[in-house]
């Protein structure tokens, strides 16, 4: 069992990856601010609970590789990044400006702590699966996390990756899949129906659990079951979040795959964001 | 217009004009009755750098044996990684790889890497500049099997990726000093592959391969050959010919098709009063031929015409190879025709 207090730190890490991410939403002005907030429970878990690296050196290789397949997703990831101080704080005034480090949509050669490029989508669940083969040549004892979300498992790519991945008993890969039910057209499940998920997986070969993506205790639980399963198998974590999560008038939005904020909301919402704030 | 399945051809029936050549294997031979070949020098040449080269890896999409891979396979089965019929599982899993530092060799079809990988090609592996080498089968019109397996414009396409180095090689010759080259360069390279039992042609001009490198075969005074890969062995063979006839046929090889060596094309180009033909086994579009003209046209470099042999804008019929290439004018006598007839012009 996970220690309270332990969770609460991690609550307060939840928070302050949602304010990162809306500061620099507010630089922007609009941008995926709904997907960073909803996914930012499952990056603080991630960072600070689940994933071994060294802040000064991104590179060390010895850390566990935290893949995002989601390139547009990379406000979210910059967020947990700052906030594990593998970027400087400061550096989020230059979010998808001329030659900042932290571009629009996530690329390897851009940002310290970017693995992948990701953004052509399915492509992350394949790469992981090569380094999973290469960590093992190496006799690394390295996971490798791969972060895609629901619109991704339409991409035929995925299951390519899913299907070698159970065939080479990858035990070393992790995937998390971000299921916020919204793409670019719509629901997601309206877009194209890709349940029932964890049967789907399970006949993959996969090692697979459903939690409540912004529920830290569960998500503590699950990454700790994947990462000590005994199983040699890939594991699967599918995480339901709502986007927007702990903004009420951003969760209300029905259309937020691409959230337009106006001026003066930005203040309204990081004042919610810090109310939870832990003293 | 492409013959319709529809009409029959009554005199295949009756074998009315005596036998007629089949299609045959998947992978045609390109080497002649009488010509001197090696068997696989891809599979041999790559197996043997990989007993000095920890890094290198093997991976394939189910098409091992059809790309001389199995022979790496034999040599090194664990460095071997079997991915499927699954090309873009093929590539990413690749670009993983080089991301932890191994340099995986990648083999499939030329069809499949460049019509159903492009994108995984280019995001995955080009975009990030990663250690993978790209080896495809069947280039340009090598096989008689019709469109799903002829690659007649992979190069139009892979020419369009940044980063990415094309090598087009000629021969068993070049194949085995190519192979050490591309491990040697760091960076993604597409090699189209030629399989089997290769002819054996450059070892008899003294030729050796350098990446980035077109070098002048021979030389001639009333026509210069522009070509790359088994176009060049044709070329050499027209040359052979065209001698006999009293023309003089320099041929300029450029296995190197990106990035282009575009000073010795001037250079060459630019000594003047000669017809310029440019033959490749490729579509007409976006290959060596366009790429040379306009390397030409930038540097105000006229020669005394300019003329390309290279298959049409089509896709295109199946049938035997050596009837194939006679039909699509990549054949030897097809060559020694059109050069012979631009020349009278």
């Amino acid at each position: 069992m996970t220690e309270i207090g332990h969770n609460v730190s991690l609550r307060e890490r939840a928070r302050r990856i949602r304010r990162n991410a809306l500061r620099m939403g507010e630089v922007q002005g609009q941008g995926y601010i709904a997907q960073a907030l909803g996914v930012a429970d499952v990056l603080a878990v991630s960072y600070f609970h689940a994933t071994n690296y060294r802040p000064e050196d991104p590179e060390w290789e010895d850390r566990d590789r935290f893949l995002l397949s989601i390139g547009h997703y990379a406000i979210a990831l910059y967020a947990a990044l700052i906030e594990a101080k593998i970027i400087p704080e400061d550096e989020l005034e230059t979010y998808g400006t001329d030659d900042s480090r932290l571009p629009m949509s996530g690329m390897a050669a851009y940002t310290p702590g970017m693995e992948i490029t990701g953004g052509s989508l399915g492509h992350g669940l394949g790469i992981a699966v090569g380094m999973c083969l290469a960590l093992k040549r190496k006799s690394s004892k390295s996971f490798v996390y791969n972060l895609f979300s629901d619109g991704e498992l339409d991409e035929g790519s995925t299951w390519e990756a899913a299907m070698s991945a159970g065939s080479y008993k990858l035990d070393n890969l992790i995937g998390i899949v971000d299921v916020n039910q919204m793409q670019a057209d719509g629901p997601s499940l309206g877009v194209m129906n890709f349940e029932p998920l964890v049967p789907k997986f399970e006949a993959f070969g996969w090692f697979v659990q459903r939690v409540d993506g912004n529920d830290i205790d569960a998500l503590v639980g699950a990454f700790d079951a994947a990462r000590h399963h005994d199983g040699v198998q890939p594991r699967l974590i599918i995480c339901d979040t709502k986007m927007a999560k702990g903004v009420p008038f951003l969760e209300a939005r029905e259309r937020n795959h691409f959230l337009r904020v106006e001026p003066h909301e930005w203040a309204e919402a990081l004042d919610i964001i810090d109310a939870g704030a832990v003293a | 217009m492409r013959r319709s399945k529809y009409i029959r051809q009554p005199h295949l029936l009756n074998n009315g004009d005596g036998p007629r050549l089949t299609t045959s294997a998947m992978i045609a031979s390109i080497a002649g009755p009488d010509q001197p070949t090696k068997p696989a020098p891809f599979g041999h040449t790559l197996a043997a750098i990989a007993d000095r080269e920890p890094r290198i890896l093997g991976l394939s999409a189910d098409l091992a044996k059809y790309t001389d891979l199995h022979i790496f396979r034999a040599a090194h089965p664990d460095r071997f990684y079997q991915m499927g019929m699954a090309e873009q599982l093929l590539m990413m899993a690749a670009a993983g790889m080089a991301r932890e530092g191994f340099q995986p060799w990648v083999t499939t079809y030329a069809v499949f890497a460049s019509r159903r990988a492009y994108d995984f090609i280019c995001l995955a592996i080009a975009e990030e500049m990663l250690d993978v080498k790209i080896v495809c089968a069947l280039p340009g019109l090598t096989t008689g099997y019709g469109p799903s397996h002829q690659a007649t414009e992979d190069v139009a396409m892979f020419r369009g990726m940044p980063n990415l180095t094309i090598i087009d090689p000629c021969d068993a010759h070049e194949i085995e000093q190519a192979v050490p080259a591309i491990a040697a360069h760091k960076g993604p390279v597409y090699m189209r592959l030629l399989r089997g039992n290769v002819p054996l042609v450059l070892d008899e001009y003294g030729y050796q391969f350098e990446l980035g490198k077109a070098q002048l075969i021979r030389d001639g005074r009333d026509t210069l050959i522009i070509s790359s890969g088994l176009m060049t062995m044709r070329a050499l063979e027209a040359a052979k010919e065209l001698q006999r006839d009293g023309v003089d046929a320099a041929v300029l090889h450029v296995p190197t098709v990106k990035p282009l060596d575009e000073a010795t094309i001037l250079a060459e180009c630019g000594k003047g009063g000669r017809l310029v033909v440019v033959a490749e086994n490729h579509t007409i579009i976006g290959g060596l031929g366009e790429a040379v003209a306009a390397t030409l046209m930038r540097s105000d470099v006229r020669p005394a015409a300019f003329r390309q042999i290279a298959l049409p804008d089509r896709f295109l019929e199946a049938g035997a190879l050596p009837t194939l290439h006679d039909q699509y004018g990549l054949s030897t006598g097809r060559v020694v025709s059109a050069i012979k007839g631009w020349l009278n012009e």
